[in-house]
């Protein structure tokens, strides 16, 4: 609870950010500091220099960008679940940030500070996945855009360079729903995912065009299930077919078990997820 | 009680203003000029050998004062115990460390940062041993937590336990066997687990220690829940006088039984400071609190009940193993001994037990909300759910076919105890009433209807608290050893101050209680003084009365009581002054409106400001009285008191997922005459939250090499405010005569009747799929293990 000893900065601009980030091995990018800090008190992670992003403007919006909506590098947890642009737009990233953490974390926390720090039991994860959104990185060469799909690399471990600072997070407009949901760690929805899903469908003239679905908190890290959305494309996504489609939930995922659940439940767990969150995208 | 009197009546919590904006004194508040900060290094062995501690580039390090291993601080220990059975701690591992987070050494340096990086840099050589942590593994003793010493410290079990309490009984066990014989009874038993959980109160413990060489004494700040006996212990560790030596418990956030134990920290910081000649201080953070204060419950144990086709129940019988972990503090071992005073909970019931108290390589165990009492109330009702269901009666007319009676009080229980007063079929009547039990009943079995798994779950509870009577205390235990006497009796101080203001002293603080408050209103129900002139002081073994402390729910049953007297006394010393100023008889004069009056005459008042100034103007009072206006009491009940409840719950389980969502939950208690509604609610909503999480959230885990999982609040969740229904609360009102006020104690209510009431809730929603117990924390994935191997 006491962290050893680092420096301090806060840039006013980006530039200035990713030059303090580049000229440092040892400096990391705060936004909220709702993860950062705890593994820094518990000294499981020791930056030489933090580097708060905090008071560089113009990160805090919600835009409307035509075809697509985008939620800038300070925008809190809280802000993204009461946005109507993402309400309407993206409804599992609004449901998956006003089920992250407390009223404290959702008020403090950044969606992309959320989505940098790539927990395996994190909720917008699996949001942005199935949301087929595009996360926008920083560095000393510009800027670089990176597919969801591929953002999440591991425990832990998101496809930013030491040096990127995630900017903002695109989600594109269209569909015809989307949703999440979990079970949390204290049951009910309450507290990191135990499992949970975000789906993603378009539906047109009674069947499905497209769908996605990504599972966080039963695997190595939350990722994009191909095999369920496949399944799903060309049915009239009726319950049957949705229970069908779930099935496939845990292909690809590497199964990890932790104290709330056995692969076993956890891979059971993501198939009725799976489908609760393909029923409630389809308006069920 | 009348509640047209400030007692009985809700009156809102003194302490609250200061405490909800920030501006209450806890340990962490008070500043000394120099100080200086500790941290621990902790083994991260269950159990090993110390083979070497290199300290020499921790002690090298800027800012670093000193760095302490066991060679240098073995002369202070070991850590005393009230109940001194089985290895006390040593203040510092001394050639072994036998759990996880035990600590090893002691840095003391100008700020925590420096001695944290210090702590890192101290090398300890270990060499691993077998650890236990199974119970039934440490109860055969193969693999033993002290090398060369038998893990069983003792079984409680027989009637030779309590001489000078009780009177020798009976062996309950042949009448057990013979009707277990018969063909017209039925024999059910469940093997369960009461898991271990870990004390979290939202202030960690925090020690600020002080050594004044020019006096001879120490002060020492600490969060703890007995004051005056760290302060004896103290006293006796360094060979001082007990009056050299000062402990103030300020603000308490959270005590739970977790600070009823002298800590070695407590020792070593006094210790340090008495070296170092600067004041010494150590917060321990929520990442060590885990391990380095004590852990509750811990129980493996099979229950037993024998009875009738009909519902009589003719024996039950608790078969338990008790995880004491790797020492003994304060009381460890007699915690199981406080569940069995109530094992045969509200029945008139042959009860025979056998309580085997282990030692395991795992932190200590000790009093934590309920201390045995949940885990005996678990086991009997948990069983007792079972024999119905087995029966096909309803659960409640089982209960109350085998309830003691109104009319056999005070009943002396099958383990020999006597209990003051009860009314149990009536409270549990007026909780079916007030639920519209049929009703309840009709609404689960149509969702049962429709596939969904609704169940109910009903407990009922006997508590047994309010500590008293003193020869309890000294249960030939080595209290001796302790520095204390041997005792469990309360006081309190109530002085009116010249200005007519009043202060009370009292022997027990608050740690969330609200003491202020009721205190407050004792006197002022009994002296007419307006509650804000009454201020109350506690916690400053400098300037309050020797208390025993706060646990047990025994603080207004005692010290309330003491307190209750000491202004009676105050009362009719005033009269005799308001008797004297208004030229009137003693027994004439009326307290009211913030002074005295006559009968009769109430144009004849003295105000209490006037009476207070005679009290110290020694020429204004009647011949021969002497001034000042004062009194200390001390009381010494002749029993524990007794309280009861019954509570039940509607819950639905998702199948799917082993979801648990409690639709509903409903308290009815009885803890005799309520001072403070309000207060009495808040002790049983926080106690029945503290419930809910060992049934559904809460569990210390432990692998086979005694490492701790659950290590910090991600791994070990506790119930929020969000996360539980809204109470449905009510009360009948049985009081006792063990004391004036006839109040019993609701601290711990809550929690020993709520855990089973989940489960029996959660079991009877799986019934239709044949489950008969699933055990706490009802986490989803247990649940639904339980649902998906009734399903095969
Ligand atoms: C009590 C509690 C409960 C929680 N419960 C949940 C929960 O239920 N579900 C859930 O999903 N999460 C939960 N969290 C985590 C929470 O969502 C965090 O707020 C979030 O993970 C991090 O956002 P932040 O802005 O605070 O990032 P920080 O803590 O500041 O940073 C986290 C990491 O991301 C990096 N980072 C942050 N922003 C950027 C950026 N723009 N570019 C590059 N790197 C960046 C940092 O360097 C750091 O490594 C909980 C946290 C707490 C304390």
């Amino acid at each position: 609870m006491y962290p050893r000893k680092f420096d301090y900065t806060a840039p006013r601009t980006i530039a200035d950010a990713v030059a303090a980030l580049a000229g440092d091995e040892g400096a990391k990018v705060m936004a909220g500091g709702m993860s950062l800090l705890p593994l820094m008190k518990m000294r499981l992670l020791s930056p030489a220099t933090i580097v708060d992003i905090g008071r560089i403007d113009g990160l805090d919006r919600i835009e409307d960008r035509g075809d697509h909506i985008a939620v800038g590098a300070l925008v809190r947890h809280a802000e993204t679940a009461a946005s109507d642009l993402v309400q309407t737009h993206a409804p599992a990233l609004a449901r998956a940030a006003s089920l992250t953490g407390d009223v404290q974390v959702r008020n403090k926390g950044t969606t992309c500070g959320s989505l940098a720090h790539a927990d395996i039991a994190a909720d917008q994860t699996a949001a942005v996945i199935a949301l087929g959104a595009t996360m926008v990185a920083t560095g000393p060469g510009g800027t670089r855009e990176i597919a969801a799909a591929d953002f999440f690399v591991d425990t832990l471990t998101s496809a930013l360079a030491p040096d990127e600072i995630l900017t903002e997070v695109r989600i594109p407009k269209g569909g015809s729903g989307s949703a999440y949901d979990k079970l949390g760690r204290r049951g009910g929805r309450s507290d990191y995912a135990v499992a949970g899903a975000a789906a993603w469908v378009d539906k047109t003239n009674g069947s499905i065009t497209a769908a996605r679905v990504a599972v966080t908190g039963v695997g190595t890290k939350p990722m994009l299930v191909e095999a369920v959305g496949a399944a799903l494309v060309g049915t009239d996504g009726s319950p049957e077919a949705i229970a069908a489609a779930a099935e496939h939930a845990t292909e690809g995922v590497t199964l990890l078990e932790d104290l709330y659940g056995s692969e076993e439940y956890k891979a059971h767990l993501a198939k009725v997820y799976a489908a609760r969150a393909l029923t409630e995208a389809l308006g069920g | 009680m009348s509640t047209t009197s400030v007692l009985g009546g809700v009156v809102r919590r003194k302490e609250d203003p200061a405490l909800i904006r920030g501006e209450g004194l806890y340990v962490d508040d008070i500043k000394l000029p120099g100080e200086l900060a500790a941290a621990f290094v902790r083994s991260p062995f269950a159990h090993a050998r110390i083979s070497s501690i290199d300290v020499s580039a921790a002690i090298a390090m800027d800012g670093v004062h000193a760095v302490y291993t066991a060679d240098d601080v073995r002369h202070l220990g070991p850590v005393l115990a009230q109940v001194a059975v089985g290895t006390l701690r040593p203040p510092l591992a001394d050639g072994a460390v036998h759990h996880i987070g035990e600590a090893v050494a002691m840095v003391v340096a100008d700020d925590r940062y420096i001695a944290q990086d210090a702590v890192d840099a101290i090398f300890v050589d270990y060499d691993p041993l077998p650890a236990v942590v199974d119970l039934k593994a440490a109860a055969a003793d193969e693999i033993q937590a002290h090398e060369g010493v038998s893990n069983v410290l003792l079984a409680w079990s027989g009637q030779d336990w309590w001489p000078g309490v009780t009177d020798e009984l009976p062996d309950a066990k042949p009448a057990i066997e013979e009707a277990k014989a018969r063909d017209d009874t039925v024999t059910v038993s469940l093997e369960m687990v009461n898991q271990r959980l870990i004390p979290t109160a939202i202030e960690p413990r925090a020690v600020l220690a002080n050594w004044h060489a020019g006096y001879g004494s120490f002060e020492l700040w600490s969060s703890t829940q007995i004051p005056h006996a760290l302060a004896g212990a103290i006293a006796k560790i360094f060979g001082l006088p007990s009056n050299k030596v000062r402990v103030v418990a300020p603000e308490v956030g959270g005590g739970f039984g977790l600070k009823l134990n002298i800590y070695p920290d407590e020792i070593l910081c006094c210790f340090a400071s008495k070296e170092l000649g600067r004041p010494v201080r150590w917060t321990e953070t929520r990442r060590e609190a885990p391990a380095s204060s004590i852990q509750g419950r811990g129980w493996v144990g099979t229950a037993t009940i024998v009875g009738t086709r009909d519902g009589r129940i003719l024996g039950y019988e608790l078969d338990a193993i008790c995880d004491m972990g790797a020492y003994s503090q304060n009381f460890t071992v007699a915690i199981p001994l406080l569940g069995l005073f109530v094992a045969p909970g509200q029945y008139d019931i042959p009860t025979a037990y056998t309580l085997t108290c282990v030692v395991t390589n795992t932190p200590t165990t000790d009093a934590y909300r309920g201390a045995g009492r949940p885990e005996a109330a678990y086991y009997l009702e948990r069983i007792i759910d079972r024999y119905a269901r087995e029966i096909g009666m309803d659960p409640a007319e089982v209960r109350k076919k085998n309830f003691w009676q109104p009319d056999q009080f005070p009943a002396t229980t099958a383990v020999g105890l006597t209990m003051d007063s009860g009314n149990y079929a009536a409270n549990l009547d007026a909780l079916l009433e007030k639920v519209d039990y049929e009703g309840l009943k009709a609404r689960r079995d149509a969702a049962r209807a429709e596939g969904r798994l609704v169940g109910i779950g009903l407990s009922s509870y006997v508590e047994v608290c309010g500590f008293g009577p003193s020869a309890l205390a000294g249960l030939g235990f080595s209290w001796s050893e302790y520095g204390q006497p041997a005792a469990f009796n309360g006081s309190g101080v109530v002085r009116v101050n010249p200005d007519g203001s009043c202060t009370v002293i009292i022997g027990t603080g608050p740690s969330g209680q609200g003491h202020e408050t009721t205190w407050a209103q004792i006197v002022s129900d009994q002296l007419g003084i307006e509650l804000d002139q009454i201020e109350v002081l506690h916690g400053d073994t400098a300037e309050s009365p020797f208390g025993v402390g706060t646990f047990g729910s025994r603080s207004l049953a005692v010290d309330g009581t003491a307190t209750y007297e000491a202004s009676a006394r105050v009362k009719d010393k005033a009269a005799a002054i308001a008797a004297h100023l208004l030229e009137a008889a003693p027994e004439d004069i009326r307290f009211a409106d913030g002074g005295a009056h006559v009968a009769g005459s109430p144009d004849k008042t003295v105000s209490w400001p006037e009476i207070a100034t005679s009290a110290y103007q020694p020429h204004t009072l009647p011949d021969g009285m002497e001034g000042g206006l004062e009194s200390t009491a001390v009381f010494s009940p002749g029993n524990a008191t007794w309280p009861f409840g019954s509570h039940l719950a509607l819950v639905e389980v998702d199948p799917d997922t082993g979801n648990v969502e409690i639709l509903e939950y409903w308290a009815m208690d009885d803890c005799g005459n309520v001072v403070n509604p309000m207060i009495v609610d808040g002790q049983i909503h926080g106690g029945i939250a503290q419930g809910i999480g060992q049934a559904m959230f809460e569990a210390a885990i432990y692998d086979d090499d005694g490492n701790l999982l659950s290590s910090s609040l991600m791994d070990y969740p506790i119930p929020t405010a969000a996360d539980l229904p809204s109470f449905r609360l009510d009360r009948t009102t049985t009081p006792t005569d063990v004391n004036p006020l006839g109040v019993k104690g609701i601290g711990e209510a809550g929690t020993i009747g709520s855990a089973q009431t989940i489960v029996n809730a959660v079991v009877d929603a799986l019934a239709p799929l044949g489950v008969e117990h699933v055990d706490m924390p009802l986490r989803p994935r247990n649940v639904w293990q339980a649902i998906n191997g009734a399903r095969g």
